[in-house]
């Protein structure tokens, strides 16, 4: 996120025109698409840098030029992705061996929120038992759940307690709760899949359906509205993208798209600069408000829809760039999504404990996120090296399980 | 990367110079303070009347303890500062403070305090007891019309207030979608809001205040206070067009 838009190379014109329609039907079928890991790898950085409370920095993520964030990509692309690795072992090895190894993946990420949920505990009550400012003396009442540890401790066990920034791991495990027979169905029958993806959705709407939280409320992102994006995702892997090739060409939807961010661009503008809030009309705000993150509000998917349109239209799958030094960081973040995603949660919480018990100065948001990206870049890095040398151990299995971090399947 | 993280830094240091240099100590950029949202009451009281009547309803962060906390919290202070700039009006300012209420109790007090206080302005402060419940944020927005309609039916106009910013609990504490809600259900009202969660921010951010530090003295607290009295006295002579403020800085 650092970069700069990446810049077209020279040729761009000319591969543009190169691109033909076997360009997008090979998408689904052939290699590992390289942009999956990428945009997965830049949406694990932007979240880290969202995660960071008072973090200067967070303004370059997108969440702020637009309706949809880091979330939406992530959420598509894991969809994707799960849908590539283990569609095709559902394939190879049937429906059984594909879903056991499906919920074991919905295990250790299980395991990975309760590990970060005991690290957060450790945070917060240090920070907080060491702070007695009169001027928070209300806020400090967000303690209170710790007067009750047998309550929230086992609530939080059950995914029910949830603190803050701690959401997108629950949505992840019953997404792969339920992947196993939407995996079967979309493998089956796509569209009918998509269709009852889409019912579900608008039945979520319609009945207010969601999960209860504790103390009060519901899940900060309801599984039975972000189920789409997850289920969109997997559609797209098994030929979808395929069919929405013609589509996607189009000139006219390109313009679309772009007519579209260029209006949730104005509108985000109003969330900064209330003064900019009195040129949009009544009616209007009447419609697009409240945007609903907690249901993946229509804005917000549309949003993410446009930009993955832009985004395939400027960034072709053989994109030079993909393979170059350049790209490689982020590249291998997007691989090694859940250590990265757990790491980036982790650091987040350190940097909150810098921030208050060093300093909160500007200097130190800045250190703070370019060190973070920095320790996701070297642990990706070590999770590949980890991952080539099991590989070419004399002893090793012969057979690796497959991983749905990983775009292509195979390291 | 470097040479992009290095432009970035010099441009929020560009931006830190430009808004300190509107003046020394805690300042607030017009753009966080003046809206087109208007009062209508205020200045018939004003300027009819000769008297003003405030009340501020809210929840533990409009108070401060201590035997000086009363006089140093932002109600006294903006009744300080308003007495001062409107010369020849009796103004007073009511502090209603009900310790750990969500929005929704403080609206269904609304009519009472209508009718006991009679006021001309009502200042409504809410969100943070919301956050700490984690309240529906839909359920949130309806209180929050519910109390506006209310006031307004009654006759008074209303300031909303948001929440404090508290970079030491921030990471426990999930405020966007609240303070989104009571962006929206201010401007749907045409009601002024006052973002103390982005002014305070403006103020940790420009260096005004440590709002990390965990001294436990009052000082940095009645700083605060003083400064949003001030904030929300400016804010009151805009929105009422009491006078034609020659330099919009909050001061």
């Amino acid at each position: 996120m650092f970069h700069a838009p990446p810049q077209p190379p020279e040729n761009e014109e000319a591969i543009r025109e190169q691109r033909t329609a076997s360009t997008y039907a090979s998408e689904a079928t052939t290699g590992r698409d390289l942009r999956l890991d990428l945009f997965r790898g830049i949406a694990l950085w932007l979240i880290f840098l969202d995660h960071i409370p008072s973090n200067l920095v967070a303004w370059i993520t997108i969440r702020n030029y637009g309706f949809s964030d880091a979330t939406e990509i992530f959420v598509f692309v894991s969809g994707y992705t799960a849908a590539f690795v283990y569609g095709k072992e559902m394939r190879e090895r049937g429906f059984l061996i594909a879903g056991a190894h499906i919920l074991r993946r919905a295990w250790q990420i299980y395991v990975a929120h309760v590990f970060l949920f005991a690290i957060y505990l450790a945070e917060i009550t240090y920070v907080a038992t060491r702070f007695e400012n009169p001027l928070y003396a209300e806020e400090m009442n967000i303690l209170d759940f710790l007067k009750q540890p047998d309550v929230t401790i086992v609530q939080a066990l059950l995914l029910k307690f949830k603190p803050a920034n701690m959401d997108v791991l629950p949505l992840y495990i019953i997404l792969l709760l339920l992947f196993p027979p939407t995996l079967w169905l979309l493998r089956l029958r796509p569209t009918l899949a998509l269709a009852a993806s889409m019912t579900l959705y608008v039945l979520t709407w319609h009945f207010n359906w969601n999960l209860p939280s504790y103390p009060s409320g519901h899940w900060f992102f309801n599984p039975f509205a972000w189920q789409l994006l997850f289920v969109f995702g997997a559609w797209c892997a098994l030929g979808g993208a395929e069919r929405l090739g013609a589509v996607l060409r189009s000139r006219i939807t390109l313009a679309l798209a772009v007519a579209y961010l260029v209006f949730a661009f104005l509108i985000s503008l109003t969330w900064y600069l209330p003064v900019a809030g009195d040129y949009v009309p009544h009616w209007l705000e009447e419609v697009i408000y409240p945007i609903d993150k907690v249901n993946l509000d229509v804005l917000r998917f549309a949003h993410f829809l446009a930009l993955a349109v832009v985004t395939v239209h400027f960034v072709p799958r053989d994109w030079p760039l993909l393979k170059s030094r350049w790209l490689w960081a982020p590249i291998t973040c997007g691989q090694h999504s859940l250590e990265i995603f757990c790491i980036g949660v982790f650091l987040s919480f350190a940097a909150h404990f810098a921030m208050t018990e060093v300093s909160g100065a500007l200097w130190m948001q800045f250190l703070a996120s370019a060190l973070g990206i920095l320790i996701m870049i070297a642990a990706a890095w070590l999770l590949t090296w980890y991952k080539r040398a099991e590989g070419r151990s004399p002893g090793s299995r012969p057979k690796k399980t497959p991983d749905a971090d990983l775009a292509g399947g195979e390291a | 990367m470097n040479g992009a993280i290095a432009s970035l830094l010099a441009t929020f240091a560009l931006c830190g110079t430009a808004l300190a240099s509107e003046g020394q100590g805690c300042d607030i950029p017009g753009y966080l303070l003046f809206g087109t949202s208007e009062l209508k009451r205020v200045p018939v009281a004003v300027r009819e009347n000769h008297r003003l009547r405030i009340a501020v309803v809210g929840t533990g962060s409009s108070a401060l303890t201590g035997p000086d906390g009363p006089s140093s919290a932002y109600p006294a202070r903006l009744e300080a500062r308003l007495s001062e700039r409107l010369p020849g009006v009796n103004v007073r300012v009511i502090p209603l403070v009900r310790t750990r209420q969500t929005a929704e109790d403080l609206a269904k007090g609304m009519s009472k305090l209508l009718a006991d206080e009679k006021p001309d302005l009502v200042i409504w402060q809410t969100g943070t007891i919301d956050a700490i419940r984690r309240i529906e944020p839909d359920d949130f927005r309806a209180a929050l019309e519910n109390g506006i309609e209310t006031l307004e039916k009654g006759g008074a106009d209303v300031i909303l207030m948001n929440m404090q910013y508290s970079p030491r609990t921030d990471i426990m504490l999930s405020l966007g979608p609240y303070a989104d809600s009571m962006r929206v259900a201010a401007q749907q009202h045409e009601v002024p809001l006052f973002d103390r969660l982005s002014i305070m921010r403006h103020w940790s951010d420009t260096g005004a205040f440590d709002l990390y530090a965990t001294d436990k003295d009052n000082v940095l607290a009645q700083r605060v206070h003083d400064c949003i009295g001030r904030g929300i006295a400016a804010m009151i002579m805009d929105a009422a067009h009491l006078r034609e403020t020659e330099h919009k800085t909050g001061q």
